[in-house]
């Protein structure tokens, strides 16, 4: 087990360091710092002077990949690609265009994007299996039928009307929570229940009828009939059986988004004014913030991969037919 | 054989008219390079169906297809937006009055379409700000001169009236009689539209069932044609019923109203078709040669050709969507800005930004589907007729050619329509971001974006937001029933999810 596991996370390494070269692509050669300065001091009449300026202090003032003005191992260590790519594999950050220290940045505001995302995740994850089961239990009904219409038509809805019309209903009409704000503590509940429930009830549609093609499917299996054979209810034939296969796939697909959870929601965390990683990415995108958008592209990629890695390790527990090959 | 040559005919003689047209108004064509890549799309489409009609396994999904009530009902909703985003696709730039020092004609550096030509009475009269649907007067007081009692002109604050929204009523009171007479005429136009098409498809019924058409017309309304002539028949009611009044009221009202530059709401929300539809379509085009020519070698030649192509999209798939459309939108953002030379018009530049927008999404969405031809390349690799196509000696890339990909195609072909959707919604939220289409370029996430502000007015200003969320709602539900009748069609049994992690 542990021998298949660090195998695993060596095998995260090649992909973390395409990452690290896709960024540093993207970032770097296709769009120079001379191009970044220009676009910080505004495009036009910008005197080299200033660009020089800047390009030091934001330590962009280096050679791209090899220094031949320095000496051993600083004509490979003292460049952009070193300082800048590199680093990011031991988690050193640097500093904002704003001058704070991103790394600080990141451990101060995964919190709030914790609170909203894990009651999300795990609410979401009953809301889903429990309609799914409703629709499955009533399979070939019209309760089942307009079930589907509705997974349909909720899927057919952009989040960002789930989140305005959120706010609208509840906080502008009747008052119940307030529009936007964070307060750590037990203040948060009321700043958190309504991004949490609109989390939730915007990834019905979609979730809710996958998980009942899931559990259909599992329904038309031996073991099933087999259990109705034997005279059980057609309740205890679901509970009992079908729920509980039919959890295997679920939960295995749902492990890999646990990690990810960090990153909070880009879109919900800027509406609702939370201060987590998500409204941070967005807030670093609008100010062009290449710094920030360059550390999370990386921290994103390695939670996803221990996503990958929490997902075969899952496979493999709940399915003893699955080898650690 | 009659039929190619009526088609023959209908195409010469548009391609004539549309000549003509130019020749006589002196405008200037413009073909953006979305226009192209729309077109040539279009001619694709024409050739996949014109190639699947001779091939009876092509054939017969498709007509499972049309055979599906939710399918059809969405196909005539699909194909009066797609009407509207191609007639939005003919680009030209109108002739100045004056001529040039040489007699020749001078053309406006605005590029405008076939569509805002359509709709010059919509965008004819601005009006300077906010307007409720069918207001008559500004939805702010502003200060007014109007004469007082002694003659001498008076200050008063008041709502003033619009200067195209019920302009021509005498007297306000008349609103409700005028709105009710055009609602009218539009719902008797209507009516006789609808009265064709129910013509049509009852005469087509009992020709094809040799009954009369009483007969045919009863068996439609009971649901036992084959071709599911009644939910064709709701859904183009329900259509022509809301269109025909939309018509015969915009002219002389906002009947969505009016944005915060005074923009008909109505308009924009027809305009941001296209570019929802060519998001959804030309991403596909980008996407397609990537994910099939990838997917299918990394399945077929496994060994270090599938590790490479694993690799590879194992790394991309890593990387969070939004942040790598982020990314490269604002790279190629300072790229466009760096050579402002080479797109002279602001319509030009809003169409590049438009089509790398199209790329980047195509470029970090090929990654889905690659995987699902992968492991269907995999199956299908062990198969006999592909292990006696090596053993004959066939070379591998036409094995893959001729054996692999005919048998994906259905993959392929369900995951393009049901990512349509996907990216429509995607748009909305990339432009929420700010690295969606350029901030000028109408569409549905500019059009949320400009109102999201506006629902903290009081009163509300909650007309943009609602046609946003209508159009786009009806938009992506019919995308979502076709692509649902397409699955079932081609194979129940494929399940993929939204391509796009946004």
């Amino acid at each position: 087990m542990i021998a298949y596991i660090t195998r695993r996370a060596l095998y995260a390494v090649p992909i973390l360091v395409g990452v690290n070269l896709i960024t540093f692509l993207l970032f770097f050669v296709v769009n120079t710092p001379d191009d970044m300065a220009r676009m910080q001091l505004g495009v036009r009449r910008v005197t080299p002077e200033a660009i020089e300026k800047w390009k030091a202090e934001h330590g962009y003032d280096k050679p791209m990949l090899y220094n031949g003005r320095t000496e051993g191992l600083g004509r490979v260590t003292d460049t952009i690609f070193y300082e800048k790519s590199v680093r990011l594999f031991a988690f050193d950050f640097g500093n904002a265009d704003d001058g704070r220290s991103i790394r600080h940045e990141i451990l101060t505001r995964m919190w709030p994007s914790l609170a909203l995302q894990v009651p999300v995740f795990l609410v979401g994850l009953a809301a889903y299996v429990t309609f799914a089961l409703l629709m499955a239990f009533f399979r070939a009904t019209y309760i089942d039928f307009w079930g589907v219409v509705l997974c349909v038509a909720m899927m057919s809805i952009s989040s960002l009307f789930y989140i305005i019309g959120g706010q609208y209903l509840l906080s502008k009409l009747w008052n119940l929570v307030p529009i936007s704000g964070y307060a750590g503590g037990l203040d948060a509940f009321k700043f958190l229940a309504l991004p949490v429930v609109i989390g939730v009830v915007g990834g019905i549609g979609s979730n809710s009828r996958w998980y009942r093609t899931i559990f259909l499917e599992e329904m038309g299996k031996d073991y099933v009939r087999t259990a109705r054979a034997k005279g059980l209810a057609e309740t205890s034939v679901m509970f009992r059986h079908v729920l509980k296969n039919g959890m295997i796939p679920i939960l295995t697909g749902a492990v890999v988004v646990i990690p990810s959870l960090f990153m909070g929601a880009l879109i919900a965390e800027s509406f609702f004014g939370i201060p987590g990683l998500g409204s941070y990415t967005i807030d670093a995108i609008q100010a062009q913030d290449f710094s920030v958008v360059r550390s999370m592209v990386f921290l994103g990629s390695v939670l996803y991969i221990v996503g990958l890695l929490l997902t075969d390790i899952s496979y493999t527990m709940v399915d003893p037919r699955v080898r650690f090959e | 054989m009659t039929r190619h040559l009526f088609f023959g005919i209908a195409i010469s003689l548009a391609l004539g008219a549309g000549w003509l047209v130019v020749r006589l108004t002196g405008v200037e064509p413009v073909a953006l390079w979305t226009d192209r890549l729309v077109f040539l799309l279009i001619a694709v489409i024409a050739g996949y169906f014109f190639y699947a009609r001779g091939q009876p396994h092509l054939r017969l999904p498709w007509r499972r297809v049309t055979q599906s009530a939710h399918g059809m009902s969405a196909l005539v909703v699909l194909s009066v937006f797609i009407a509207i985003g191609l007639l939005d696709s003919l680009h030209y730039r109108p002739a100045l009055d004056g001529r040039g020092a040489r007699g020749e004609i001078a053309h406006s550096s605005e590029v405008l379409s076939v569509f805002d030509a359509i709709a010059k009475p919509l965008t004819a009269h601005r009006e300077r700000t906010y307007s409720a649907p069918f207001a008559t007067r500004a939805f702010a007081r502003e200060t007014l001169e109007v004469p007082g009692p002694d003659g001498r002109p008076r200050q008063v604050r008041e709502f003033p009236r619009l200067t195209s929204g019920g302009a021509h009523l005498e007297d306000e009171a008349e609103r409700g009689r005028d709105v009710l007479a055009r609602t009218t005429l539009g719902l008797g136009v209507a009516s006789l539209l609808w009265g064709v098409i129910a013509a049509v498809g009852t005469f087509s019924q009992a020709r094809r069932a040799r009954r009369p058409a009483r007969e045919a017309w009863r068996a439609i309304w009971r649901a036992e044609t084959r071709t599911p002539w009644r939910a064709v028949l709701i859904t183009s009611g329900v259509l022509l019923a809301l269109a025909g009044p939309a018509l015969t009221l915009c002219a002389s009202y906002h009947i969505l109203g009016t944005d915060k530059v005074g923009r008909d709401v109505f308009y924009l929300a027809l305009k941001s078709i296209r570019t929802g539809l060519v998001i959804g379509t030309l991403t596909t085009l980008v996407l397609l040669p990537f994910a099939v020519a990838l997917g299918t070698m990394a399945g077929y030649f496994r060994g270090w050709v599938d590790d490479l192509i694993q690799y590879l999209y194992t790394t991309i798939n890593s990387i969070p969507g939004v942040l790598l459309i982020a990314a490269a939108v604002l790279m190629m953002q300072v790229v466009i800005d760096r050579h402002t030379d080479l797109f002279p018009t602001g319509a030009q530049r809003a169409d590049v930004r438009l089509l790398v927008l199209c790329a980047i999404l195509g470029l970090t969405g090929w990654t889905t589907l690659a995987r699902l031809l992968r492991g269907e390349a995999l199956k299908l690799r062990e198969l006999e007729f592909v292990q006696a196509a090596q053993a004959f000696g066939v070379r591998s890339e036409r094995i893959i050619t001729r054996h692999i990909f005919p048998n994906v195609m259905h993959i392929v072909l369900i995951t393009l329509v049901i990512e349509f959707s996907s990216l429509v919604l995607a748009e909305a939220v990339l432009s929420y971001v700010g690295v969606g289409v350029d901030p000028s370029m109408i569409s549905f996430g500019t059009m949320i974006n400009a109102a999201r502000l506006e629902m903290s007015r009081e009163p509300v200003v909650w007309w943009t937001l609602a046609a946003a969320f209508v159009f786009m709602f009806v938009l992506v539900l019919a995308a979502n029933l076709f692509a649902d009748a397409v699955r079932d069609a081609f194979d129940p049994r494929v399940n993929v999810g939204a391509l796009v992690p946004v």
